[in-house]
């Protein structure tokens, strides 16, 4: 790696657990109904599945066939059905049609639904509003937290984005809360804790209260990490808003890295065939360059290949029993690396095609400006010829809601005036993105307080009652502005750079921005780390919104390790990006920390905006 | 059951017990029986009739075969069993001859053995199935007694029965002959597990076999090592060397262990405090010469008694002999206590004998409050109060338990403030939503932060409330609203209609419509309405753009309907730019610039779409036209870039000229001119557009190029 942690860097929990108890407990629920069955599953289900058990797992617990969950008549011939499912509505009317089809048919099978992971009572009201509560028997799969790496747990939830953010849903604090009251079982309790966020203070005090309920046994424990960190998505939109060009990142961007692994196309393989590979620490090719800003990543790679060949070629000078030692030992290892070292530069050269072009360059030199806050109008201007030109429908859209977040809002005059383009180009239903957009505070216009329509002004008058003190609403948002640029100038998140930014040798966290902006979420986990509190950041509290929910809480007594209370577990609510992740190992390398990172789901900025965006159905 | 008793009356009933619980038979007056297995699950099995019977049986009993219950009555000189369905004779196996009636039956406790005393005098025992005799005693009495019970004799196993008549009790078994006791006053017979229980207007006494510990203790002269352990504590106590004696006898036969033991179990039998502590006290005296005793039957013997004794105590007047304790376990004897109210008791035993708090102390508070809050003369803020003082953070003690009870006994109120010290929400809400207090459980749902708990009570409240009251709760609650908003976009869409238009809420209603538009209609007619509607709502919204918008799409869906009618072809559905695109594509350049002028599409846009349009078609001719047609707002680079795109060099050049001076450097390089680029950036002075320009120079052709570039550099930095 080219920054190596500090010699004292504490050692990382080991969480191959979780997927151990995840694994016995779906079988353990599979047994639940004895003999073959066929398997139904969800899509979005599908991929952690195979992190946790494959298939030949499943048909060692007598499971015949597997099939997708969706919008199709199932041709299963099996007298047992099972269902694994997220609890989702759509999913309990897929059942209820096959149930009741089977009904009508005379047909009578046995039925399971495994709800990962867990049970809503709305999904049973419709199992029972459909008639076939009685027919199935329902069962919790409580698999909520997947490491997807040494040094990242992801709850594989990116629905709760949309559903809390958007909707002011919360069925998924539970589910938050559930995950670190399990991590506090298996780890030990967490004795420093800070937050910020609506939803951050929502799940804290529910962990709390499902720590309080239970007789805990985890009380005498030693903590194995020292703090834990809650923090809103929504408290930083920009960092997640913008194009990412560390490594890691990008291909995110480019190739979509689901669940851990990413499917390179035929342009990267160079064959005819796609390749599914696994990005993680023990692919050590990648876990060198996945924290590296792009331009360096080629050089590297190169200089790898060199180092490789010159590996390859000691061959030539050895006798038979070197020969023959070197074969056994050290062949298998330098495949596998030559192997992952060509699929990495077939995907640096793809990634190069896609954007080394004018049109990338000019796209992170707008979105620089909008950071910086300079050359409004030529931004303006870019954006709009952006989007006559149809560039991309997710694209325009997350120019469009970075200038309005920086900005504090976009003018009327421009809001309006963008946003008939964009109808024009992309179709009249985003009429409905945009009116999620602006009640997410993504996408919103300039306007004095006293603009709020009637019914606005009603639903922010009720969230200042007390009663409604402890919950969200969804229009809360409207109400409240960015501030980005006050905030940014507070925490000087806009390096000021003499010369050169030099990208090889960061020097803060600004790096994966090209040295053009430090993350704010970042920075504000820095700050708080540093100060152990939230003491003299009262000013950003108040501008991010959130003088109720940024919260501090010390354990009395300090059995901590002083190793532990350098492990940090970061809690995403909403999702965080690669970007985010690279910063904070980056800071965790120069302060001798290690961040641990518990995310709903990883995301980007296409993510984000899809999940906003209404597309016909 | 109702009629029959009604009209004859009960004449008798008898109370038996079945593994199925206790039940109950009746005699009525009409001389038929009827009985029920279980009181606790009340089913009424008439029996059938005995024939000829025109008086009450001599007397009757139940019993009980493979676990069903039968009658056995007497009349006259026969038996009758009675089951389910059949009335059958029977005759005791050897019952001496000359019985012209029996007058008196007993069931043993365990429903196994059978008594019958005869008008002759005679006591036959028998088993319950009068198919084996056990033995015969006359007693040459043949009054009838008054009572006739068998007496259990659990250490012998032998068979007793005690009879009783005004004066005199006796007991018969399997000997030649019988004790005799004289009854002072009228007595009453209880059998019971190891014993007969004697109650008299004055006395209470327990008739028992008597134990082996306490025979073999206090037998006249025994020589049992408890008896000897037990003197030489007496002699211990009064400082005699005899003590030593004889425990040096009991240790010389190895049997200080047994005695010990027999002591313990001796004093355990004993009802008198002083006995107990006497022999209590021996055995201790000889444990002290015993090397490893184990304690626990030493202390909980201890314990034992003390928690008896307290029982037995005639303010509380639960006289148990320490087998039927032992029998009936702790945690009986607690509820006793409990149902009598004999709460501080029971809470001393508990504490006294360390019962975990769950089952011991929270429990018995528990009882304690649920039988608090029937007082009814106490109000309600006191009730909780002293419950709450009382019962404070107890483990175990769940709030809403005694809640249900104060509910049960109509304290409403009382029961929401018991609430109140719930901490669990969970189990707040359920009660609340029986009480009806829905509102209530709404927003204690809502305080715990658990939506399927707000679920549950939402569903609830739909069902309870008329619709109007059930969407002005929610009003008030957002985010139970938006639950139920999510639910509603899923599963009942109508309602999420209705309950955007019952808050007024134009916006929302608008999106809904927008929504309908395109996913619920089919029809353009119906989908064009929906937009009408929508953009009405928009307007009432006073969200002026999206109801402009709204009208607009609905322009262009009629008009996409239109053209798509005229000139076939998809255009449904289209974006406006992808309308106008198609039209140039497919040559209707006058119909896209009718559109594009009723649309406003401002000129840039429409100059991009032409041009893109246009390369498309790789219709140059028409691109250069348009591109002469006024000056393109968005400069020229653009079309130099489409041209390079469709690998048209030679268009491309055409364009280069009269790219603006800013771009220029930019066009020349796009179309390969590397020489004339490397003119104009000479000519500009511009250090970032030579490097660009550098950059662009490959080896051997643009060698010059290069050198041009570096030489004009050179210049530049000496100036």
């Amino acid at each position: 790696m080219a920054f190596p942690y500090r010699l004292d860097a504490p050692e990382l929990p080991d969480f191959s657990m979780l997927k151990r108890l995840a694994r016995d407990q779906l079988i353990y629920l599979l047994e639940q109904l004895p003999g073959r069955k066929d398997l139904f599953i969800e899509a979005d289900l599908m991929s952690p599945l195979d992190r946790i058990a494959n298939v030949s797992i499943l048909k060692q617990h007598e499971v015949d066939k597997l099939y997708k969950v969706e919008n199709k008549p199932a041709l299963s011939y099996s007298e047992q059905l099972c269902f694994l499912v997220r609890p989702r509505i759509k999913n309990m009317r897929y059942i209820a049609n096959l149930v009741n089809a089977d009904k009508l048919a005379g047909r009578t099978r046995k039925y399971k639904v495994i709800f990962s992971p867990q049970k809503f009572y709305a999904c049973e009201m419709v199992l029972e509003e459909e008639g076939i509560y009685g027919d199935v028997s329902c069962d919790e799969w409580a698999f909520s937290l997947l490491p997807l790496d040494v040094d990242l747990l992801s709850m594989e939830l990116p629905e709760f984005f949309r559903d809390y953010f958007l909707e002011g849903d919360q069925r998924w604090i539970n589910t938050v809360a559930q995950a670190l009251h399990l991590l506090s079982t298996l780890y030990g309790p967490f004795p420093n804790c800070y937050g910020i966020g609506r939803c951050a203070k929502m799940s804290y005090d529910l962990w709390r209260k499902l720590e309080e309920e239970e007789d805990s046994e985890t009380k005498g424990r030693r903590p194995e990490i020292g703090h834990i960190f809650l923090l809103d998505r929504d408290m930083d939109f920009v960092t997640a808003l913008c194009s990412q060009v560390v490594y890691e990142g990008l291909v995110d961007d480019t190739f979509r890295i689901k669940c851990g692994s990413v499917d390179f196309g035929p342009e990267v393989t160079s064959s005819d065939k796609s390749l599914k590979v696994l990005l993680n620490a023990e692919d050590k090719v990648f876990s060198e360059i996945r924290n590296e800003h792009f331009s360096n990543v080629f050089g590297f790679l190169s200089q790898k290949a060199r180092n490789l060949q010159a590996q390859y070629d000691r061959r030539r000078g050895m006798d038979i029993k070197q020969m023959k030692n070197f074969v056994s030992q050290e062949l298998k290892g330098l495949k596998q690396e030559h192997r992952l070292l060509s699929l990495h530069i077939g995907a640096c050269e793809s990634i190069m095609k896609k954007k080394t072009k004018q049109d990338f360059q000019e796209l992170i030199k707008t979105e620089h400006a909008l950071l910086e806050g300079f050359n409004i109008r030529e931004s303006t201007n870019y954006i709009e010829e952006h989007i006559d030109r149809q560039v991309s429908p997710i694209e325009s859209l997350r120019l469009m809601c970075l200038l309005s977040i920086t900005e504090n809002g976009l003018n009327p005059k421009d809001y309006r005036s963008l946003k008939t383009q964009y109808l024009q180009s992309y179709g009249p239903e985003h009429l409905l993105t945009f009116s999620n957009l602006r009640r997410a505070g993504l996408l919103t216009e300039q306007a004095p307080g006293d603009t709020l329509t009637a019914v606005e002004s009603k639903v922010s008058k009720l969230v200042t009652d007390k009663a409604a003190g402890k919950i969200t609403d969804a229009f809360s948002s409207l109400a409240k502005r960015s501030n980005f640029r006050a905030i940014s100038k507070k925490l000087n998140l806009i390096p000021r750079v003499d010369g050169e930014y030099d990208l090889k040798v960061p020097r803060d966290m600004a790096y994966i921005f090209s040295g053009a902006y430090v993350p704010l979420s970042c920075r504000i986990i820095e700050q708080v780390l540093e100060r152990r509190s939230w003491q003299g950041l009262d000013e950003v509290v108040r501008l991010l919104n959130c003088s109720e929910f940024a919260f501090t809480d010390m354990a009395k007594e300090d059995k901590a390790s002083s190793e532990s209370l350098r492990l940090i577990l970061v809690v995403f609510l909403g999702g965080c990006t690669f970007s985010e992740i690279s910063a904070l190992r980056f800071l965790g390398r120069e302060k001798g920390y290690r961040f641990i990172f518990l995310t709903t789901a990883i995301t980007n900025s296409a993510r984000l905006m899809e999940a906003m965006s209404e597309v016909k159905a | 059951m109702g009629n029959e008793v009604l009209q004859n009356r009960v004449l008798d009933a008898r109370i038996f017990h079945t593994e199925f619980g206790s039940g109950v038979a009746i005699l009525t007056g009409a001389y038929r029986f009827t009985l029920s297995a279980n009181v606790g699950d009340l089913k009424l099995r008439r029996m059938p009739e005995v024939p000829g019977l025109q008086s009450a049986p001599s007397c009757w009993t139940t019993l009980c075969h493979d676990r069903v219950p039968h009658i056995l009555l007497a009349v006259g000189p026969d038996l009758y069993i009675l089951d389910h369905a059949t009335c059958s004779t029977v005759t005791p196996a050897g019952l001496a001859p000359g019985v012209s009636s029996f007058l008196q039956m007993a069931v043993s406790f365990t429903y196994r053995h059978l008594a019958l005393f005869t008008d002759t005098g005679s006591i036959w025992m028998g088993t319950a199935s009068l198919k084996e005799k056990l033995c015969e005693f006359n007693c040459n009495i043949r009054a009838p007694p008054k009572q006739m019970v068998w007496c259990s004799r659990p250490r012998s196993k032998e068979r007793a029965v005690v009879v009783a008549w005004e004066r005199r009790l006796m007991v018969v078994g399997n000997a030649p002959e019988s004790i005799q006791f004289v009854l002072d006053e009228d007595s009453y017979l209880v059998p019971e597990l190891d014993g007969v229980r004697i109650f008299s207007r004055t006395t209470h006494e327990f008739l028992h076999e008597v134990p082996v510990a306490s025979e073999e203790i206090f037998k006249i002269a025994s020589m049992a090592p408890g008896a000897l352990l037990l003197e030489a504590q007496k002699e211990y106590e009064k400082e005699s060397q005899k003590a030593d004696e004889y425990l040096r006898e009991i240790q010389e036969l190895g049997q200080l262990t047994q005695a010990v033991q027999q002591c313990i179990e001796a004093a355990g039998h004993e009802h008198q405090p002083d006995m107990q502590k006497s022999l209590l006290r021996a055995a201790s005296f000889g444990k002290c010469f015993l090397d490893r005793f184990p304690p626990d039957s030493f202390v909980h013997m201890c314990q034992d008694l003390r928690v008896l004794n307290a029982v037995r105590d005639y303010h509380i007047g639960i006289p148990l002999t320490y087998s039927q304790y032992k029998q009936l376990t702790i945690q009986v004897l607690l509820d006793r206590l409990v149902l009598r109210r004999l709460y501080p008791l029971a809470i001393q035993i508990c504490e006294y004998l360390r019962l975990p708090e769950v089952q011991g102390v929270s429990r018995i508070l528990a009882h304690w409050a649920c039988y608090k809050v029937q007082q009814k003369d106490v109000s309600d803020e006191d009730v909780a109060r002293a419950i709450n003082q009382k019962l404070g953070d107890t483990p175990g003690v769940s709030y809403s338990d005694i809640a249900a009870r104060a509910y049960g006994c109509g304290r409403t109120e009382l029961a929401i403030k018991l609430l109140e010290y719930e901490p669990r929400s969970g189990e707040q809400v359920p009660l609340l939503l029986k009480m009806k207090r829905s509102k209530l459980a709404l927003s204690k749902a809502i305080e715990s932060g658990d939506t399927d708990l707000v679920f549950t009570v939402l569903l609830h409240l739909k069902n309870e409330l008329n619709r109007g009251d059930f969407f002005m709760t929610l009003r008030n609650q957002p985010m139970a609203l938006s639950l139920y908003r999510q639910f509603c976009k899923h599963q009942e869409l109508d309602t999420l209609k209705d309950l955007y238009n019952q808050d007024d809420n134009h916006q929302e209603l608008g999106s809904f419509h927008i929504r309908a538009s395109y996913a619920a209609e089919e029809r353009i007619e119906g989908r064009v309405a929906a937009l009408q509607t929508a953009a009405d709502a928009f307007y009432k919204a006073k969200n002026e753009f999206a109801a402009k918008a709204t009208e607009d799409q609905m322009k262009l869906l009629r008009l996409q309907r239109r053209l798509q009618d005229e000139l076939g072809g998809q255009f449904l559905d289209l974006p406006l730019h992808d309308t106008v695109t198609t039209l140039i594509l497919g040559g209707h350049n006058k119909r896209a610039e009718q559109l594009a002028r009723d649309f406003r599409i401002p000129d840039k846009r429409l100059w991009w779409l032409k041009l893109t349009a246009l390369a498309d078609l790789e219709d140059w001719e028409e691109l250069e036209k348009f591109s002469k047609s006024k000056k393109s707002p968005i400069g020229y680079l653009p079309f130099v870039e489409i041209c390079m795109k469709q690998h048209n060099k030679y268009e491309a050049k055409k364009y280069a000229s009269r790219v603006g001076p800013e771009q220029k450097v930019k066009a020349l390089l796009l179309v390969g001119d590397v020489a004339q680029a490397a003119d104009v950036a000479i000519e500009h002075r511009n250090e970032a557009e030579l490097s660009l320009v550098l950059s662009h120079c490959t080896g051997a052709t643009d060698g010059a190029t290069a050198e041009k570039i570096q030489r004009a550099r050179a210049q530049a930095q000496k100036k």
